[in-house]
């Protein structure tokens, strides 16, 4: 296994760019997903989508203006790459649900062994809640790949047997990225695919409350998504 | 035939107190301004606006907003940076929000243009957000029932428009106009430029005329970013 170069969120974001194989089309959600963004500058094979209607979007170069017209799903300024396309947002969501997308990579609270999503609700009754397009994202995406760091700035888990808060989507999670280790969710069953840094079997069990499976085979394979092999 | 109104204030002279609106606009990109502006100085009140978010600054739908001319807002993602109006009106509960998600917004407003009487989706099964919804299950998967979300008056900005109404957008601009010209009784849509009939290539055309009521040309003076 090649050792993951930088700890923390960097380290998220790298390892979900060294995934993203050639051909893909694939949504960045707000938060740490957006920042593999920069990563794909010079990727123009792989088109990400905006919820707001573009696919093939990219960061702008250091000189290029900005555009109050030309914003990403968090309302920040960005470039298109040549071949992008502009759409409405029915059709935009159309290529979520209608299965079009090979992987959405989403911000989360907490993830479940079965591979629930909570990542929109605190469940606070007093406070207006936001949900976006991640419920859409989460029922339409081949994949979904969610990033966070492994624990709350308290130290308790994210990733539990059941999501203590509103669900997102029910059994939709394909693969965790933490700072700790990188995750995959089969059959209900959770696979430590990568370890993090000085991450230890071991160590990961103490701070993940559910049964993980190591297999190191898995790891040597590597996990690059390859949506559009020909032949 | 010229569906370009000299003033916003005469193309929403009859917006009445209690309407539906919808309002285009993903964050500043495709928000018509002017024609918010204007509403809020016709003075229309207990209005229900459907609008992915929620105003920000002072201007636009968070100047309605502040102002208490809505009553009720349908929307995905009204918080965020600067969302002062909404999160006031919201706390002190002047203001009524249901929280729709975002393809469900789009498809429900779709939907009412196209004539649809409602549909199933898999977005939101086994969530809060379908409580007390009818569901069904399609081909082995969960589907909510989700309905058409008409209006009384779509307020759309766009890049241009001919006196027909044909309408093209700029860029991610686009978000909410075209699905929202569909689905309203009267549609108004704000341009930067007007274009001579024939200017638009009609393989161009996003929005066809037959969806556009009214056209109005941005005041220059107005046209920037809220």
């Amino acid at each position: 296994m090649t050792p993951t170069a930088l700890p923390g969120r960097p380290g998220i974001v790298q390892r979900v760019a060294r995934d993203l194989g050639p051909g893909s089309y694939v949504n960045l959600g707000v938060g740490i997903p957006v920042d593999v963004l920069p990563l794909l500058r010079h990727r123009p094979d792989i088109f990400v989508h905006s919820e707001n209607g573009v696919l093939g979007m990219r960061t702008l170069d250091p000189d290029e203006a900005t555009d109050d017209n030309m914003v990403n799903a968090g309302k920040m300024p960005v470039g298109a790459h040549e071949g992008a396309a502009f759409f409405h947002h029915a059709d935009s969501f159309a290529m979520m649900r209608g299965g079009h997308l090979d992987a959405c990579v989403l911000g989360a609270y907490q993830a479940s062994a079965s591979g629930d999503l909570a990542n929109w609700s605190l469940g606070r009754p007093d406070a207006a809640n936001t949900v976006g397009g991640a419920m859409d994202l989460v029922v339409g995406a081949k994949q979904v790949w969610v990033t966070m760091e492994h624990l709350t700035h308290q130290g308790k888990p994210r990733i539990l047997p059941e999501c203590t808060l509103p669900l997102t989507g029910v059994g939709v999670v394909n693969r965790v990225y933490t700072d700790k280790a990188t995750l995959h969710i089969v059959d209900g069953t959770v696979i430590v695919a990568e370890l993090v840094g000085d991450t230890t079997f071991d160590e990961l069990v103490d701070i993940t409350p559910v049964p993980l499976i190591d297999r190191p085979v898995e790891r040597e394979q590597g996990q690059a998504l390859h949506p559009r092999q020909v032949g | 035939m010229d569906k370009f109104v000299p003033t916003a204030q005469e193309a929403l002279a009859d917006v009445r107190d209690g309407s539906t609106i919808h309002v285009s606009g993903f964050g500043s990109a495709g928000l018509p301004v002017d024609l918010l502006e204007t509403l809020a100085e016709q003075g229309a009140r207990d209005l229900t606006i459907v609008s992915n978010n929620g105003g920000t600054g002072d201007r636009g739908l968070a100047r309605l907003i502040a102002a208490g001319q809505v009553s009720r807002l349908v929307a995905s993602f009204p918080r965020g940076a600067d969302t002062k109006a909404f999160d006031e009106a919201f706390a002190t509960g002047r203001l009524e929000y249901e929280c729709v998600p975002q393809g469900t917004l789009a498809e429900r407003i779709r939907a009412a243009g196209a004539g649809i009487g409602g549909f199933f989706t898999p977005t939101s099964y086994g969530t809060e957000l379908a409580e007390g919804k009818e569901t069904r299950v399609i081909n082995g998967r969960g589907h909510v029932f989700e309905k058409p979300l008409h209006a009384d008056v779509a307020l759309v900005r766009a890049w241009g428009a001919d006196a027909l109404g044909n309408v093209v957008y700029r860029k991610t601009g686009r978000n909410f106009g075209p699905v929202m010209c569909t689905a309203a009784t009267t549609t108004v849509v704000s341009v930067e430029h007007r274009l001579a009939i024939g200017e638009i290539d009609p393989e161009h055309v996003v929005t066809p005329g037959i969806f556009v009521d009214r056209v109005v040309v941005d005041d220059p003076h107005l046209a920037v970013s809220a």
